[in-house]
């Protein structure tokens, strides 16, 4: 949203008083920016007003005298005079007040939403006090569960139509209505139809009452045993702002916060639920050694000069690159800084990386234009080549959904399989991958293949040149090697030099990684390995000599016995690298296998030695999102057991080998990136933990102008948990992020730094066209409730974890002869094997299977094999 | 889908094709729907959902609100006995409580054969023959007891089935819709309707402007 100050403004009379507002606003916006709070219920700044409620009701003089008028429903015109306070004001909130409580149960004392009610709040402020009605309530059955982990109490519901609006209009799935009229009027699903909607907890978030309950908080505490930070979400890469509360050091409850530019104080369930995951008795809390095929636990002294023992003789075996490091995606900057000169700067291997072959190069990502979220909003058109949006960044399909609705950006999707961004789509192109080549050169030209997309983007309004066109590129079939999407994207970024990229790969700080190094051949600050800048090698004592490997090469090489350590940070090659059966005979072959996990999970019980590490909420530092953008994550809980913070255990290891990182806090970790890398030029803790920085920055921060945009005023019936913790909780709980510090609103820089575009390779990468006898294409796509540790762990969410699926369209079935339900055995090229459900689903294409990832690897088969660049398998009867 | 007899999918497919936004046809196909089953079953509404792209919840939102469209099972006659002013003074409330007993049902009830519902209705527009009921929203009034008495019966012996409908069927002329005027030639209209009043006005001015 733009402050721009040249914008005319108007001006209105408030209770006398003359404010400034912008044309088109509200009144209860520009009175509430004036510091003059309305009462409200059905009013919320991220939905469309409906003007239900009518507690907002204020006098506006019209060419009759003054009337009471909906503040919420009104906007403002120049001359306009306001009276917020009056006797018919007054007279009008008992009114409103009093007829609504009519119907509502006395049930504060045990609904969970005492102590942050809009309701009681504005009962006591603005309430009549008492009561006439002496009738018998209405009565509903309480409270019923509408799908598995929201619970609805109709008899509180004030009928604001919140809930059932953001289901529409936000979310798309209309799963609650009002049903009835009048005093029977009531919210419910339809019988057998459960609110399963992935963004359902929203809807909790924002009802003004306690009708709405979400399970994993129900009956959990009060706003006053509470203590709150904010933070930021890392289960995916949107980085949506959050604030994480806890009660007697626990985490209770995630609340979504206002972030204009990331999540508008929307989250996706996922994201919400998952911190119970942090809670989970399945964590690692000491240093755990294999002996004898069993752990045992050991203490971290002799944890960590065992690593340094092995680490050195590998070191001095010749090769540093067989020492290698996967790091996953939990990390923050901090860690994967640390990590990156544990394994750079000390031990000079290489062999880094920070995706699981379900990423793209980071080479790539770092030379394509970056686009930010809200440009992409607010692109003149939209080209999609990507995985489903909504299964893998939820909340950013809720904002493309908003800006694609609202007719602002037309959107172009192309790719194998449909998906929800389809319905959203004016053209929907399926291509194969020799048709990428082309399709990229000819993007913008009427005269090409798909002159459907030309002519779309030409009407939007972009230029030839690709100007006002945003992509959206991440892994829109995980069978295609991701070169097919990586050469799409330097094509196209060859043809359309002005079009910009997001890139949505779904691995919560991949861009982190990226910008630090944590890819084979980089250092921070994208800089490849041979032109280490001045400053790194003052900071560094060592530099690898020659490029390591990434995780495909690394697992192969593993496999070939070539690699001597391995360090798993936070990665689980077992559960999530795509191909599986070759993470899982590799890692059997590494000399000495080293996980730093926080849970148990499947690569860390096969690990030789395992060490604890602090989970999220645990620890403080920063994560960049999709767009680049430096967010911090703050610490609420203490860490569990003798679990500590990765970039501690770097430190540790670094000092058993003799040399010192140099950090003594996180803060030092993020000072010290700011000087070495250009891309991070001016970042600081104090900078980003400043009352302002909700936020956080993109990067680069151009050297000119700090960009930090002002927290927007807290709205505490928005989010009704959020500012009663603040003014009621526990002393800790009260951050600075209420008091508005405005240092500066100023632009924000998103260009990549000009150094960053060398490298731009010439290869065109291989596509071979592959036409094999029986067998078919395959589309492999993960949901958001596919698989992993966080999932098992979180005991609201692990329940929804969705099984693999076998679906192919019903001629494909026909030629076959199955029926949905048979039992089929899918079968890959190199001879692997896995036993599925069928599924007949005519979203796919003929001669197309479609593989969901599934909850579980099978043992002995991958869909998706490295090295092969478009995977294809063979359905038989089981 | 199954919900629909063929013939009446047919008609169901031309009312959703009558609308620039499919939606529009949910009221009309809830009538369809109701006609062809007497009540909107859960089924019926899951359909409709799906012959509109929308959720079966806001089918229900919608047919839930009108008290002419009813997602329970009602009788196949539904009697509703008017109470409001005019009806009331006539007699209204005895008739309900008569036409209560000789049904043997209080209102809102079905009766045990399925054969009547009864219904407390507010002013149905009848009120020169109050004291009045209507079954199936078919008139009839101004009913002493012994009126009452005979109406059902003849409901009974099925001696109504010309003046009756089934219940469900609200209307039973269905016509054509007319020819859809292309939306060019409405905007063209409406363009040709501002143009022409801005002339006006400009003209109107003129002669004030002319005047001073
Ligand atoms: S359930 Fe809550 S959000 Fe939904 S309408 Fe009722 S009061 Fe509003
Ligand atoms: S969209 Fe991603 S970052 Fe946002 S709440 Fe969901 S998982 Fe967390
Ligand atoms: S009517 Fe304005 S807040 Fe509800
Ligand atoms: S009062 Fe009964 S029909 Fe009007």
């Amino acid at each position: 949203m733009s402050t721009d100050v040249s914008q005319n403004l108007i001006t209105i009379s408030v209770d006398g008083k003359e404010i400034k507002a912008v044309p088109g606003e509200l009144v209860i916006e520009a009175a509430e920016k004036a510091g003059v709070f309305i009462p409200r219920f059905c009013y919320h700044n991220r939905l469309p007003q409906v003007g239900m409620c009518r507690m907002c009701l204020v006098e506006v003089k019209g060419p009759r005298g003054f009337a009471l008028q909906p503040s919420c429903y009104l906007p403002v015109s120049d001359g306009m005079e306001v009276i917020t306070e009056s006797d018919k004001v007054k007279k009008a909130q008992d009114g409103v007040l009093e007829l609504l409580l009519i119907n509502h149960p006395l049930d504060c004392p045990t609904c969970d939403k005492g102590g942050e009610c809009p309701l009681q709040d504005q009962t006591l402020t603005y309430g009549p006090g008492e009561s006439r009605f002496a009738e018998e309530k209405r009565h509903w059955e309480k409270p019923i569960a509408i799908s598995d982990l929201v619970f609805l109490d109709r008899e509180r519901c004030i009928q604001c139509d919140r809930c059932t609006r953001f289901a529409d209009v936000i979310a798309g799935d209309a799963l609650i209505e009002f049903i009835g009229r009048g005093d029977h009027t009531e919210i419910n699903v339809f019988p057998d139809r459960p609110f399963s909607s992935y963004f359902s907890g929203n809807t909790v978030q924002i009802c003004p009452v306690g009708a709405l309950t979400a399970s994993p908080y129900r009956f959990k505490a009060r706003p006053w045993d509470l203590s709150q930070v904010e933070s930021s979400c890392t289960t995916c890469s949107m980085g949506c702002r959050i604030m994480v509360q806890s009660s007697q050091n626990e985490l209770t409850r995630y609340l979504g916060l206002d972030s204009d530019s990331i999540n508008h104080g929307w989250l996706c369930d996922k994201g919400r639920f998952g911190f119970e995951a942090v809670n989970s008795s399945d964590r690692v809390t000491v240093p755990l050694i294999r002996k004898n095929g069993s752990f045992t636990e050991t203490t971290w002294a002799s944890a960590l000069s065992l690593i340094a023992s092995k680490v050195s003789s590998a070191k001095a075996a010749g090769d540093p690159n067989r020492i290698g490091f996967l790091l996953g995606s939990r990390l923050t900057n901090e860690d994967i800084y640390a990590w990156v000169k544990l394994a750079k700067g000390v031990v000079a291997s290489d062999s880094v990386d920070c995706q699981l072959g379900d990423g793209l190069s980071g080479k790539v990502i770092s030379v394509l234009p970056r686009a930010t979220i809200n440009q992409a909003a607010s692109a003149k058109a939209i080209l999609a080549f990507t995985g489903d949006i909504r299964e893998e960044i939820p909340v950013l399909f809720l904002r493309l959904r908003e800006a694609i609705k609202s007719g602002k950006t037309k959107l172009a999707t192309i790719g194998t399989h449909a998906s929800s961004l389809d319905q959203l789509s004016d053209v929907s192109v399926k291509v194969s991958p020799d048709q990428l080549q082309l399709l990229a050169r000819e993007l913008m030209q009427e005269s090409s293949k798909f002159p459907d997309i030309a002519s779309l983007f030409t009407t939007q309004g972009v230029a030839s040149d690709g100007d006002g066109l945003v992509v959206l590129l991440g892994r829109e079939n995980l069978a295609w090697d991701r070169s097919v999407a990586e050469a799409f994207a330097v094509e196209l970024s060859r043809a359309l030099p002005k079009a910009k990229f997001l890139i949505t790969i779904r691995s919560s700080n991949f861009a982190g990684g990226v910008d630090l190094g944590a890819v084979p051949g980089l250092l921070p600050g994208r800089t490849p390995i041979e032109d280490a800048s001045l400053k790194l090698r003052q900071k560094w004592v060592n530099l690898p000599g020659r490029a390591g490997y990434g995780a495909a090469e690394m697992l192969k090489s593993a496999l070939r016995g070539e690699v001597d350590v391995l360090f798993l940070v936070g990665s689980d090659p077992r559960q999530d690298y795509v191909d599986s059966v070759l993470a899982n005979s590799a890692l059997d072959q590494v000399g000495f296998v080293v996980s730093v996990d926080t849970y148990l999970s499947q690569s860390s019980s096969m690990a030789d030695l395992i060490l604890p590490a602090s989970s999220f909420a645990e620890k403080s530092g920063t994560t960049t999102n999709l767009e680049g953008r430096v967010l911090t994550l703050n610490q609420k809980v203490t860490p569990r057991g003798l679990s500590r913070p990765d970039w501690t255990i770097a430190s540790e290891i670094a000092l058993e080998l003799g040399e010192d990182l140099g950090f003594t806090s996180a803060a030092d970790v993020l000072d010290e990136i700011a000087e070495v890398s250009p891309l991070h030029w001016g970042l600081s803790w104090h900078r980003l933990t400043r009352s302002a920085a909700l936020e956080g920055v993109v990067i680069p921060i151009s050297p000119t102008s700090l960009s930090i945009r002002p927290n927007a005023m807290l709205d505490q019936v928005s989010t009704p948990g959020i500012a009663s913790v603040w003014n009621q909780g526990l002393a800790s709980s009260k951050t600075s992020f209420l008091e508005n510090d405005s240092e500066g609103d100023i632009e924000q820089v998103a260009e990549a730094p000009s150094q960053a575009t060398r490298g731009l390779g010439e290869s065109i990468w291989p596509l071979a066209p592959i036409q094999l006898l029986g067998f078919m294409n395959l589309v492999y796509t993960p949901k958001l409730y596919s698989h992993g540790e966080h999932l098992k762990n979180s005991p609201h969410l692990s329940h929804l974890a969705v099984e693999a699926k076998c679906r192919i369209s019903g001629r494909t079935a026909n030629d076959l002869g199955f029926e949905t339900g048979d039992s089929v055995r899918v079968a890959d090229k190199a001879g692997g094997e896995g036993l599925f459900e069928l599924e007949i689903d005519d979203s796919v294409r003929d001669g197309t299977v479609e593989l969901t990832r599934g909850s579980f690897a099978i043992s002995g088969f991958s869909p998706v094999r490295i090295g092969e660049t478009v995977n294809y398998v063979k359905v038989e009867r089981a | 889908m199954s919900f629909f007899t063929p013939e009446n999918l047919g008609k169901a497919q031309v009312l959703v094709g009558l609308y620039p936004d499919k939606r529009s046809a949910l009221i009309p196909l809830c009538h369809l729907a109701q006609g062809q089953h007497g009540h909107l079953s859960n089924e019926a509404m899951v359909e409709i959902a799906e012959l509109l792209g929308i959720q079966p919840a806001e089918v229900m939102g919608t047919a839930s609100f009108y008290d002419m469209l009813h997602t329970e099972e009602v009788g196949k006659y539904l009697v509703g006995v008017c109470t409001n002013v005019a009806c009331m003074l006539g007699g209204g409330l005895e008739l309900l409580e008569h036409a209560s007993d000789v049904l043997g049902i209080p209102p809102g009830a079905t009766t045990d054969d399925g054969m009547f519902t009864l219904e407390e209705v507010e002013c149905v527009a009848h009120c020169d023959k109050a004291p009045c009921a209507q079954v199936n929203y078919r008139y009839f009034g101004p009913l002493a007891d012994s009126d009452f008495d005979r109406l059902v019966d003849d409901l009974r012996s099925d001696r109504l089935s010309e003046t009756v409908p089934p219940h469900g069927v609200l209307s039973r002329v269905f016509r054509d819709a007319p020819a859809m005027v292309p939306l060019e030639i409405i905007h063209q209209e409406r363009r040709d309707m501002d143009e022409a009043k801005k002339a006006r006005l400009a003209a109107q001015n003129q002669d004030a402007g002319g005047k001073q």
